[in-house]
C-alpha cells in the first residue's frame, strides 16, 4: 500500500516535471499545479497512512486515545491547496495577459524582458 | 498600557501591515486617504519594528505563542537578535522606498493596488523573520511571493509580463520544494516548532529522508536566495519592476532566503557531518564570482545591480560556509549593511533615471555638473558596496574575509578579494557614464530630482556612514546575534516546548 501510494505521488511529480520544462506557457503553470498536488500528497503521506479511528476525543477524556488518525496533516494540507489554488490561479491570469499582449504562448518568443536594458546595442529585437 | 505593548512587542511589526494592507484596500477609490494610510503604517511599522528591537536589547529573546497553544502544538514567534535586528532595517527600508515613492509612484500604479500589495509584502517579509514554525514560514513565503508578483506586474507592459512569468515560475518552484522538504521534516520527526526541532533532531539518528529534507530546504531558500546556479530568475525580472518596488525587492526578498538558510541550518540542521557546509562553500564562491562577472557586461544601471545582488548574497553564504562565531557574526552584518546599500543603489537609479531620463549608461553622462549633489550620494553607498574604507562595506567586506582565512577557507576569502575589486569596477562603471563623461545628447535644461527622491537617498546613505564610522555597536551586536545563533539556548528557552522529547 505504501509503496504503491509512493510510486503514484513520484509519478504524479514525474509528470510536473515534464510539464513545467515545456515551452507552453499554459503547460508550465499546470506543471505547477501537479508538482503541489504530489507535495500535498508528500505532506499527507508524512502522517502515515494506516486503518485508524478517526482523531475525535471520547467524551470524559482529554487527549486522543492510540490507534486515531493524526489530524495535523490534513490541516497542513488544506492551507497548502489554499494557497498553491491562489498562485495557480494568479498564474492563469498571468499567461492569459501575456497571451493577449504578446499573442503567442511560446516561451522562445517572449523576450520583452530581456530587451529591455539588453547589453547588445542593436536592442536584441533582430531575433524575435 | 507600555507594558502590555512591550509584552507583545514581537507581534506588532506583522500585525500592523496587515492591517494597514486592509485599510487601504478599502480605501482603493480614494487616493489621497489611501497615501495618508499607506505613510501612517509605514511609519508605524517602522516604530513598532524599533520597539521590538529595543526590547530584544533588554530583555533577551521574545516568545510568544498564538491563541495560547503551548509551543509545539500551536504557533510560536520569536524575536531573537537577528531577526530583530532584520525587521528594524525592514522598516526603515520601507519608511525610505515609501517616501521615495510619493515622487515615482503614478497615479495609474496606485490604481492598479501598489499601497495594499507593499505592505502585504512587508507583512510577509516580517513575518519570515520573526515566526518560529516552519510552516508557517512557507505561508509567509507565499505572502510574500503573490503580492511580489502583484508588485512586479503593477504596470502590466509586456517586459513586466515576461519578467514576472519568470519569476512566478521559479519561486513557485522553490517554494514547492520548500514545502517537501517540510513535510519530509515533520514526516520523520513529528514537528514543525523550530525551536521543538532544534531539541528533537539531535536525538535522530541520521537518515535518507533527513539528508533528503535538508538538501530540498537548501534548494528551496537557494532559488529564492539567489545563490549559484539558481539565480537566474532575478537579473531577468528585477529590473522590468518600478524602481520603488525594484529597491525594496533588492533590498528586502532575497534576503528572506538567505535568512531562512542561517536559521534552519543553525537551528534545525547542524551544519558540520552533514555534508552541508562543503556544498554551501562552493555555492558561495559561484555565486561571488557569477554574480560580479554578469554584471561586468551590462549596461543598464537596474541590471548592474541586479545582477551585484546575486553577487553580493555570495558574501553573506561566506558565514556560513565558514560557520566560526567570527564569520557567523560577519554576515549578520553584512546583511544588515547590504540591505540599506543595495535598497539606496537602486533608489539612485531611479533618481539618475529621472534626472538623466534614461537607465542606459550608454545614453546617460553629464550629472557631474547638472547635479553634483545626487553625484555625492551615489559616491556613498557604491564606494561602501566596493569595500571602500571607512563606509560599512569595508567593515563587513573586512570580518567575512578575515574571519575565513581564519576559519581554514583561505580559497574562499581570496575569491572574496577579487570579487570586492571587480564591484569596484561595476561601480566605478557607473559612476564615469553617468556623472563623469560628458552628456550624450546636450539637453537645454536640467531636469530637477524632487526632494522626496533625494530625502531617502540621504537619510540611506547617513545610516550607511553612521555604521561606517561607528562600527563598534553595531559589531558588538552582530557578534551578539551570531552567538545566538550558533548556542540556541536561549531561542529554545523562550519558546519553551511543553512536550519533553522523551515523550514521543
Amino acid at each position: 500500500m505504501n509503496l504503491l501510494y509512493s510510486f503514484c505521488i513520484a509519478l504524479l511529480a514525474a509528470c510536473g516535471v515534464y510539464l513545467l520544462l515545456s515551452r507552453n506557457l499554459l503547460r508550465t503553470v499546470l506543471g505547477v499545479a501537479l508538482l503541489s498536488a504530489a507535495t500535498n500528497l508528500v505532506i499527507f503521506f508524512a502522517g502515515r497512512l494506516g486503518f485508524t479511528q478517526p482523531p475525535v476525543i471520547v467524551e470524559g477524556e482529554e487527549v486522543l486515545r492510540a490507534g486515531a488518525a493524526n489530524p495535523l496533516p490534513q490541516a497542513l494540507v488544506l492551507t497548502a491547496i489554499v494557497i498553491g489554488f491562489a498562485l495557480v490561479a494568479f498564474a492563469s491570469a498571468l499567461v492569459l495577459r501575456t497571451y493577449r499582449a504578446l499573442g503567442t504562448l511560446d516561451g522562445r518568443k517572449l523576450r520583452a524582458a530581456e530587451a529591455l536594458g539588453t547589453p547588445f546595442s542593436d536592442g536584441g529585437r533582430d531575433d524575435a | 498600557m507600555l507594558e502590555r505593548l512591550m509584552d507583545t512587542a514581537v507581534v506588532w511589526p506583522v500585525a500592523v501591515p496587515i492591517a494597514t494592507a486592509a485599510l487601504t484596500a478599502c480605501l482603493w477609490t480614494r487616493p489621497r486617504a489611501q497615501r495618508v494610510a499607506s505613510g501612517i503604517g509605514l511609519w508605524a511599522m517602522f516604530a513598532a519594528a524599533l520597539g521590538l528591537l529595543a526590547v530584544v536589547v533588554r530583555d533577551g529573546v521574545q516568545a510568544k505563542q498564538f491563541g495560547s497553544w503551548a509551543a509545539p502544538f500551536g504557533i510560536s514567534f520569536v524575536g531573537d537578535p537577528l531577526g530583530a535586528a532584520l525587521v528594524a532595517i525592514t522598516g526603515l527600508l520601507a519608511v525610505a522606498a515609501g517616501t521615495f515613492g510619493l515622487a515615482d509612484i503614478r497615479r495609474r500604479q496606485e490604481r492598479a493596488g501598489f499601497h495594499p500589495l507593499l505592505h502585504g509584502m512587508l507583512a510577509g517579509v516580517n513575518g519570515a523573520f520573526l515566526t518560529g514554525d516552519i510552516f508557517n514560514l512557507y505561508v509567509w513565503f507565499e505572502v510574500m511571493l503573490i503580492t511580489a508578483m502583484g508588485l512586479l506586474v503593477l504596470d502590466r507592459t509586456r517586459a513586466q509580463l515576461d519578467g514576472t512569468f519568470r519569476y512566478a515560475v521559479l519561486n513557485l518552484l522553490s517554494t514547492i520544494l520548500f514545502l517537501m522538504g517540510v513535510a519530509l521534516l515533520y514526516g520523520s520527526t513529528g514537528t514543525l516548532n523550530m525551536a521543538d526541532l532544534a531539541v528533537v533532531l539531535p536525538r535522530l539518528e541520521p537518515s535518507a529522508s533527513l539528508t533528503v529534507a535538508s538538501l530540498l530546504l537548501l534548494c528551496g531558500f537557494g532559488i529564492k536566495a539567489g545563490f549559484f546556479p539558481l539565480f537566474f530568475w532575478l537579473p531577468a525580472s528585477y529590473h522590468t519592476a518600478p524602481i520603488t518596488v525594484s529597491a525594496l525587492f533588492a533590498g528586502l526578498l532575497t534576503k528572506v532566503g538567505v535568512y531562512a538558510c542561517f536559521r534552519v541550518f543553525t537551528l534545525v540542521f547542524s551544519l558540520e557531518g552533514t555534508g552541508i557546509r562543503e556544498i554551501v562553500a562552493v555555492i558561495a564562491g559561484g555565486t561571488m564570482l557569477f554574480g560580479v562577472l554578469g554584471a561586468a557586461v551590462q549596461w543598464d544601471v537596474r541590471r548592474i545591480l541586479s545582477f551585484h545582488i546575486v553577487s553580493q548574497i555570495g558574501y553573506m553564504l561566506l558565514g556560513l560556509a565558514v560557520a566560526t562565531p567570527a564569520a557567523l557574526a560577519g554576515a549578520v552584518f553584512y546583511i544588515v549593511h547590504h540591505i540599506v546599500v543595495k535598497a539606496n543603489l537602486f533608489l539612485l537609479a531611479g533618481a539618475i533615471h529621472r534626472a538623466s531620463g534614461t537607465y542606459d549608461l550608454r545614453k546617460a553622462g553629464g550629472l557631474m555638473g547638472r547635479n553634483p549633489l545626487l553625484a555625492g550620494l551615489f559616491l556613498v553607498p557604491a564606494l561602501s558596496l566596493a569595500g571602500i574604507p571607512p563606509l560599512s562595506g569595508f567593515w563587513a567586506k573586512l570580518m567575512v574575509i578575515d574571519a575565513s582565512f581564519r576559519g581554514g577557507a583561505g580559497w574562499l576569502g581570496a575569491l572574496a578579494l577579487v570579487v570586492g575589486l571587480l564591484t569596484l569596477y561595476s561601480m566605478s562603471k557607473i559612476w564615469m557614464e553617468a556623472f563623469w563623461k560628458a552628456p550624450v545628447l546636450p539637453r537645454t535644461r536640467a531636469r530637477p530630482v524632487p526632494l522626496a527622491m533625494v530625502l531617502p537617498i540621504a537619510a540611506l546613505g547617513a545610516v550607511t556612514l553612521t555604521i561606517g564610522l561607528f562600527a563598534e555597536p553595531f559589531v558588538e551586536y552582530a557578534r551578539m546575534a551570531a552567538d545566538a545563533l550558533l548556542d540556541p539556548q536561549a531561542y529554545v528557552a523562550a519558546v519553551a516546548p511543553v512536550l519533553p522529547p522523551e515523550a514521543r
